[in-house]
Formats: C-alpha cells, sequence, structure tokens
C-alpha cells in the first residue's frame, strides 16, 4: 500500500498535503483500493467553508458510495474539475492526478490530530488483524 | 456460507469476495469496469457452482410439471431452454428458472441460489404421479463463458458440434471423458453458453478455460453492470413473491393458453390493471441510483429502485423500479435518498445496444 511520507493521514482515510497555510485532500490509496473502480465524485464548491471531520465529499464505486470528511477546517480555493469526466484517476494516481481539492487551512493546530505516515501505516495493520 | 469448489482458486487469484444469496461469492478479480468490458469484446469466465439444479424425469402430462411453470413447455422440443416462473397462487413470483428439455420425458431446471430449497420443497408438494426429482445442486458445477469469443473458445475444449447449438438450445458434450450439459445461453446480452458438470471437474475445465489467453476470470460484480444495461431483471431484487409477471412487464414469458398455479392471479390483476409496474430508467450524470432509493414524479413520491448501477457501456447511471402509474418513455423522474437527487428520463430496455448476441 502506497502511503507518502510527506501528508498527514484521517482514520477515514482522507490525505492531506500541507504547505503553509494551503492544503491538497484526497483519498488514500487504501481508501481506492478498497472501493474498486470509483464512477462518479461530488466535490465541495469554491470559497466554501469546511470544518473538520464533517462531510465535504462523495466519492462512489460501482457498488458502493462513500462519504469523505474534511481533514482540516477552512475555504474551498478550487477542485479538481478533471474528477467529473474523469473519477478513474483517483485510482490511477490516488495522492497526484487524483487530488479532490485544495484549501486554505483556517486553524492550523486542527494538524495535530491528523496522523503521520508511520501513524496511519500502523492503523491500517490495526485494521487488517 | 457456503463455498463453491472453486473459492480457493478465487483467492489464490486475488479475488474480492462476498456473501450472495448464503454463498461467498467472486464479485471481482482485476476490477468490475476491466471485467465487464472484457466481456463486451472477448470472453469471460463466472463461476456460478452456486446456483440450483433439480432432475426431473417424469411424463409431462403426468407429473403436473406443466402446471407449475407459466412457460408453453409442452412445445418445447428436446435439447431446447425456456425462461419463465414458478408462481405462488396469487401470481407472485417464487422465482424465476431455466427449464431444459434434456430429452422426451427428462428435465433440467435452474434455479436460483437462495430460493433453491424452498423450490425444491414447492416442485415435491405440487408433482403428481410418477415421477423421480432429485436435487442435483451439490454435485452439479456451473460456468458461464461469456463473449463474443465465447463460440471460438469453446469450439476448442468441445470441438465442432458447439457450433451447431442455436440460442435457447442444449446438447450433451464431453470433457475429458466427463459428460456435461452445454447451453447456448446466459445473462449478460452477449453471445455465451452455460456449462453444466460434475463438481469434480469444474476446477480442470476453469483451468483449461483460462489457458486460453481470449479467457479472464469475472466476478458477479460485472454479471450485475452487464444483465442492468440489457434491462434483464434479477430474482430478490427486481422480482420477488409481491411482484408479478405482469406488474414486471414479463407476461411474454407466460403461457395464458394454459393451466398454472397464479393464472387467477394474473387474470384478476390483468383486468383491474396492476399496482406497480417495472420500469427502466436512465440518469443524465454519471451518478448510480441505487436499490432502495425513492422514485419521485412532481414531488410525489411514486415508487423505489429494485436494481441500479453506473452503466459502464453508457457511462450514465441506469436502473429499474417499481412505480404506481403509467410513465411513458422519456418522463421524467427523481430518483432521491438522503440529500442526493439524481434527474432521470424513463428509458427502454435494453440500455446497450449492438451487442454480440
Amino acid at each position: 500500500m502506497n502511503i507518502p511520507k510527506d501528508l498527514f493521514y484521517t482514520k477515514d482515510h482522507e490525505w492531506a498535503r500541507i504547505d503553509g497555510d494551503t492544503a491538497y485532500i484526497g483519498i488514500t490509496d487504501y481508501a481506492q483500493h478498497s472501493l474498486g473502480d470509483i464512477t462518479f465524485v461530488e466535490l465541495p464548491k469554491k470559497s466554501e467553508e469546511l470544518k473538520q471531520s464533517r462531510y465535504c465529499a462523495t466519492v462512489e464505486s460501482v457498488k458502493a458510495a462513500s462519504e469523505v470528511y474534511a481533514p482540516l477546517s477552512g475555504k474551498v480555493l478550487s477542485n479538481n474539475e478533471q474528477l467529473a469526466a474523469h473519477p478513474e484517476l483517483i485510482n490511477q494516481s490516488a495522492y497526484e492526478k487524483g487530488y479532490f481539492f485544495s484549501m486554505q487551512i483556517s486553524n492550523e493546530a486542527e494538524k495535530e490530530k491528523l496522523m503521520d505516515a508511520v501513524s496511519y501505516e500502523r492503523y491500517l495493520e490495526g485494521l487488517a488483524k | 456460507m457456503l463455498k463453491t469448489p472453486l473459492y480457493d482458486i478465487h483467492l489464490a487469484l486475488g479475488a474480492k469476495i462476498a456473501p450472495f444469496g448464503g454463498w461467498l461469492m467472486p464479485i471481482q478479480y482485476q476490477g468490475i469496469l476491466a471485467e465487464h468490458s472484457h466481456i463486451r469484446n472477448a470472453v469471460g469466465v463466472f463461476d456460478i457452482c452456486h446456483m440450483g439444479e433439480f432432475m426431473l424425469e417424469a411424463d409431462l402430462a403426468l407429473s403436473g410439471l406443466d402446471r407449475i411453470v407459466t412457460q408453453n413447455i409442452i412445445s418445447m422440443p428436446q435439447g431446447s431452454c425456456r425462461y419463465g416462473f414458478m408462481l405462488n397462487d396469487q401470481g407472485g413470483i417464487l422465482d424465476d428458472l431455466v427449464v431444459y428439455r434434456v430429452n422426451e420425458n427428462n428435465w433440467m431446471l435452474v434455479v436460483n441460489a437462495a430460493t433453491t430449497l424452498s423450490d425444491y420443497e414447492h416442485l415435491k408438494r405440487n408433482l403428481s404421479g410418477q415421477y423421480i426429482l432429485e436435487d442435483v445442486s451439490s454435485k452439479t458445477g456451473k460456468l458461464d463463458v461469456q463473449g463474443p469469443q465465447s463460440l471460438d473458445v469453446l469450439k476448442n475444449i468441445f470441438g465442432g458440434g458447439i457450433l451447431k447449438l442455436k440460442y435457447y438450445t442444449s446438447s450433451e458434450f464431453f470433457f475429458q471423458n466427463q459428460r456435461c450439459i452445454v447451453s447456448r445461453t446466459g445473462y449478460t446480452g452477449e453471445l455465451g453458453f452455460e456449462i453444466y458438470i460434475s463438481t469434480d471437474y469444474v476446477i480442470k475445465l476453469w483451468e483449461v478455460l483460462l489457458k486460453d489467453g481470449r479467457v479472464k476470470p469475472a466476478g458477479l460484480g460485472c454479471r450485475d453492470t452487464l444483465r442492468l444495461e440489457m434491462g434483464y431483471p434479477l430474482y430478490g431484487q427486481d422480482l420477488d413473491i409481491n411482484h408479478t409477471p405482469l406488474s414486471a412487464g414479463l407476461i411474454k414469458f407466460v403461457d395464458l393458453s394454459k393451466n398454472f398455479i397464479g393464472k387467477d392471479g394474473l387474470l384478476k390483476e390483468q383486468k383491474s390493471g396492476s399496482k406497480e409496474y417495472l420500469i427502466y430508467f436512465q440518469a443524465d450524470s454519471r451518478r448510480a441510483p441505487r436499490h432502495g432509493f425513492a422514485i419521485f414524479a412532481n414531488d410525489q413520491r411514486v415508487g423505489t429502485v429494485t436494481s441500479g448501477s453506473f452503466s459502464p457501456s453508457l457511462s450514465v447511471g441506469i436502473g429499474m423500479g417499481y412505480v404506481s402509474g403509467n410513465y411513458d418513455i422519456g418522463a421524467e423522474l427523481i430518483v432521491k435518498e438522503a440529500g442526493i437527487e439524481i434527474p432521470v428520463k424513463v428509458a427502454r430496455k435494453p440500455f446497450k445496444k449492438l451487442t454480440s448476441l
């Protein structure tokens, strides 16, 4: 399972790439693998205010639909428009081309509630038991 | 949970396994979209060992078999197959099935996995005179080979005799000296075959099929998307005891000129009109309607989705469901569930046209 070292993770399998007060958000390789072929994504609108751990997007595979929760609070700067026509990018490139949206973080302290790569890997190992 | 003889092979192939009709079945191997596309373009093989098979040796006139199934079986030539239903007294669907006339007085009935036991009891209760009925489900393996190149693949295994099989007919063939029944049938909309073979040989047959580079394993996930694109209903979702072949729009598989269990219920419904009708609909987006979502017309709830999915061939959501009232092709409806609203239009089946069938 691909778990990049420079990202932060949630228990619901979202990731955040944090650069200053900006973050890119997506779902993890584990999540895309569990969902299977992704066929539809509903993203938050530009300028939408998100709250940490609250619903922010929906991702659908052929067999199931899942809710995505914001890893951090803040305002949506832009969403990945390519996903509307090509949601399979999430399967192909979960951490790069398959990102969901970028956001301006409003509370940097919330980062403390996220897991680093080592903790997330241990968390996945626990789920597998 | 029951396992088919191929269960360990599915695990070794990396299949995702899930419960289905009391069985642990492979849902997908490399992915539903890839498997769906492969069957539309080449050949896939499904493990369908979970389904039920009954062998019946009986005189048609004396046994009462003709009263138990809805299709006209008197006119079935030897070697032919027919799709139809077993109904309760009210016309509710106990199961859908395919009847095979193996020879003059030998029949094979192929039924759904979850209803195998209740179907067997229903048959025993309603057969009469002298007959021999055997539930051979546990010793019968079943592989479905589906896709435009399936004929070429099976020609290499069973010989040129397979070329003579017409649509919805079956015949006896041999695989490694083991007798099996092969029918030119299936539930994917593609040219395809269903093979019934002893469970002792089903693993060998699977392995020989997969040695052909054109054949890939396919799971129940893509079987669902393939049958949905064709508008084929699934028992337990689109068909059940609370709905009749009339309300499901499947009366062409019922012979109203003969007597059968449930006929009175159907005639009554024909006079009064069905309370609900099964409709087919297509979304204008990739969002998938799902089983259980509500169907609305002009802010009024008019029905419920029974099956729905993303269509890999059309790249939009498709589905079917029961509604009260009549809706013409093209009528606009909304499918809803907890904040999700999917605009759909009533559509004709099949959704996917120009298949190899």
